[in-house]
């Protein structure tokens, strides 16, 4: 036998070892994951009906011209809302994470499992039924909670808003809902972090007089600076794909002003039933979801992700 | 390390502050499903008077058919949840302990799909679900959300079953157990609290699942819960104690899971196989 067909053996009968146990996920993932992934492209490049024996003439590069042409420039704002998204949310959201979880891991702090409970519970909470309650919270007039408190009792605000008629305060909206939701994923996985800090660090620095906020910046951000790595790769991704955000708040609304890619996507395609313009923006937005991340991950090397 | 009183106080006020920003719309929730009007905006001063009451409860329960709905959920979920469980031991258990020729290959296609944001494969699913005439039925949820899932699940469990020690798997080859009793004896018992874990994230995750549910699920009878309050929200729109009183009922099973097993929660991501207290 020669070693290239011994090789050739041994891989085969590796593969039939495994196979039972992977068989399934594999299918699994080839028809309902990289199949779409593939029919995707193709459907972009077709003038595409769900209708039975439509005929999905292929088009070239007709649907990439009609998201460009778009008279109202839906993708370019949807683009912008994206990258204006990032901007708004990330450091917000990753200051508050640290923040809370350094107070929180205070020695001195009692009942650290309730306020992590706390915290964390809008992560559990669905994203609907939050969405829900913050258009009631933010509802129009003096009878919205946030309007009641911002203009009637603080008088920070000269008149009650109707946060989702404007393009700005749509956006804020959107913004605070992202953060409220998510800010305790962030303080979860710093506290789990700090559990690693160790106690000695700061020990030396209070023998050397560093004052609390010294502490803060020249040893906990240092030591944590792994973990932030992680955790704001994961904010940037998160709020770079923001769609339920928008999706049960606005709907895109006003007039496809506050649309991110996804929920543009989304209505145009089951809204509006424009499925190859629809599969040429999802697309281009997995291009540049790829890149992103790949650049992210060669960034941190070898580090795992998973 | 000796903190002022002024510094604990300062810092027991940020945290509590954080911590009403956090409680205080569910309290306004809860507050609002004791509110009995029907055709405007609860007022924040009514909101703040209100008797609690489980009218609005009652009547949401025995109304529209939303026990059927709610039941609709359990099991579309429950479903779901024990075999994506079981698929995602499965391919993490061949890909943490068997080598292979083309794993790496193989991961590098996983890793890319992990990548790539879920609403674009919608469409496509929806046609590939149309193709086997799986529209309308649960089996076309059901294979989406198993299959769609597989990956990240065999990603999560895959750093587990690698801390597995190889000596534990001795004693099973000893007795003459082959690769699957292994499975069975060994990994599965090892790593519960992060099949528990990936339990909970996957519970979560098809309970409120809502735009495959939609896009997949035509007829009435067999909507899910998230559709079934989106749609109550659109035709009683100024109901707000009635809407919030199911949206109540919806958010509980996942909260109540959520406090019961928090202790046992595993971190994900960056400590792989450390179990966090």
């Amino acid at each position: 036998m020669s070693p290239s067909k011994s090789r050739f053996a041994v891989g085969l009968r590796q593969w039939m070892a495994v196979l039972p146990y992977i068989a399934l996920g594999l299918i699994g993932t080839a028809v309902f994951v990289l199949y779409p992934m593939i029919k995707n492209v193709l459907i972009s490049f077709q003038n595409f009906s769900i209708m039975p024996n439509a005929t999905n003439a292929w088009v070239g590069f007709d649907n990439y011209a009609k998201v460009f042409e778009d008279p109202n420039g839906k993708f370019w704002i949807a683009l912008r809302n994206t990258f204006l998204n990032v901007v708004a949310t990330v450091p917000v959201n990753w200051f508050l994470a640290i923040l809370f979880a350094v107070l929180i891991n205070a020695k001195f702090v009692k009942y650290k499992i309730v306020f992590r409970t706390i915290y964390y519970l809008p992560i559990v909470t669905s994203w609907i039924i939050i969405a829900l309650l913050f258009k009631y919270l933010f509802a129009d007039g003096d009878g919205g909670f946030v309007n009641y408190i911002l203009h009637q009792k603080l008088g920070l605000l000269p008149k009650a808003i109707s946060w989702r008629s404007n393009y700005w305060s749509a956006m804020v909206m959107i913004w605070l809902f992202h953060i409220w939701k998510t800010v305790g994923w962030g303080v979860v996985i710093y506290l789990a972090a700090l559990q690693g800090v160790p106690k000695d660090l700061y020990e030396a620095a209070d023998i050397d007089g560093a004052n609390a906020g010294q502490r803060f910046w020249r040893i906990t951000i240092p030591l944590l600076k792994p973990i932030s790595v992680f955790v704001l790769i994961n904010l940037v991704n998160g709020a770079f794909g923001f769609f339920p955000q928008v999706y049960f708040i606005t709907k895109g609304g006003p007039m496809d002003q506050t649309q991110v890619i996804p929920s543009l996507i989304y209505t145009q395609a089951f809204e509006h039933l424009k499925f190859g313009p629809a599969a040429a923006m999802g697309f281009m937005m997995g291009i540049m979801v790829f890149l992103l991340t790949y650049s992210q991950m060669a960034k941190i090397g070898k580090q795992r992700m998973f | 390390m000796q903190t002022s009183l002024l510094g604990k106080t300062a810092v027991y006020a940020v945290i509590l502050v954080g911590a009403l920003l956090f409680l205080f719309p569910f309290v306004y929730m809860i507050l609002t499903t004791f509110f009995l009007g029907t055709n405007t905006l609860p007022k924040p001063n009514e909101v703040f008077h209100v008797t609690p009451n489980f009218a609005n409860y009652e009547t949401v329960w025995n109304k529209n058919h939303f026990t059927t709905y709610f039941m609709n959920s359990v099991i579309v979920t429950s479903v779901a949840m024990v075999g994506s469980l079981f698929l995602g031991a499965l391919t993490a258990y061949g890909f943490s302990r068997f080598p292979f020729p083309g794993k790496e290959f193989v991961f590098r296609i996983f890793l890319l799909t992990m990548m790539i944001p879920g609403v674009i494969n919608i469409i496509p699913q929806f046609v590939t679900i149309k193709g086997l005439g799986l529209v309308n039925t649960y089996w076309g949820l059901w294979l989406v959300y198993i299959a769609g899932g597989v990956v990240g699940n065999m990603f999560f469990l895959r750093g587990f079953f690698e801390s597995i020690p190889k000596e534990l798997e001795e004693s099973v080859l000893i007795d003459g157990g082959g690769s699957w009793r292994i499975f069975w004896n060994i990994y599965l018992p090892q790593s519960l609290p992060a099949m528990g874990t990936l339990a909970i994230f996957i519970f979560q995750g098809t309970w409120e699942e809502y735009f495959l549910a939609l896009t997949l699920i035509k007829s009435e009878a067999l909507r899910t819960l998230p559709i079934a309050i989106l749609m109550f929200n659109d035709k009683y729109a100024t109901n707000y104690g009635q809407i919030f009183a199911a949206s109540m009922i919806a958010l509980l099973p996942v909260i109540l899971i959520y406090m019961a097993f928090q202790k046992k929660f595993v971190q994900s991501g960056f400590n792989e196989g450390g179990v966090k207290g």
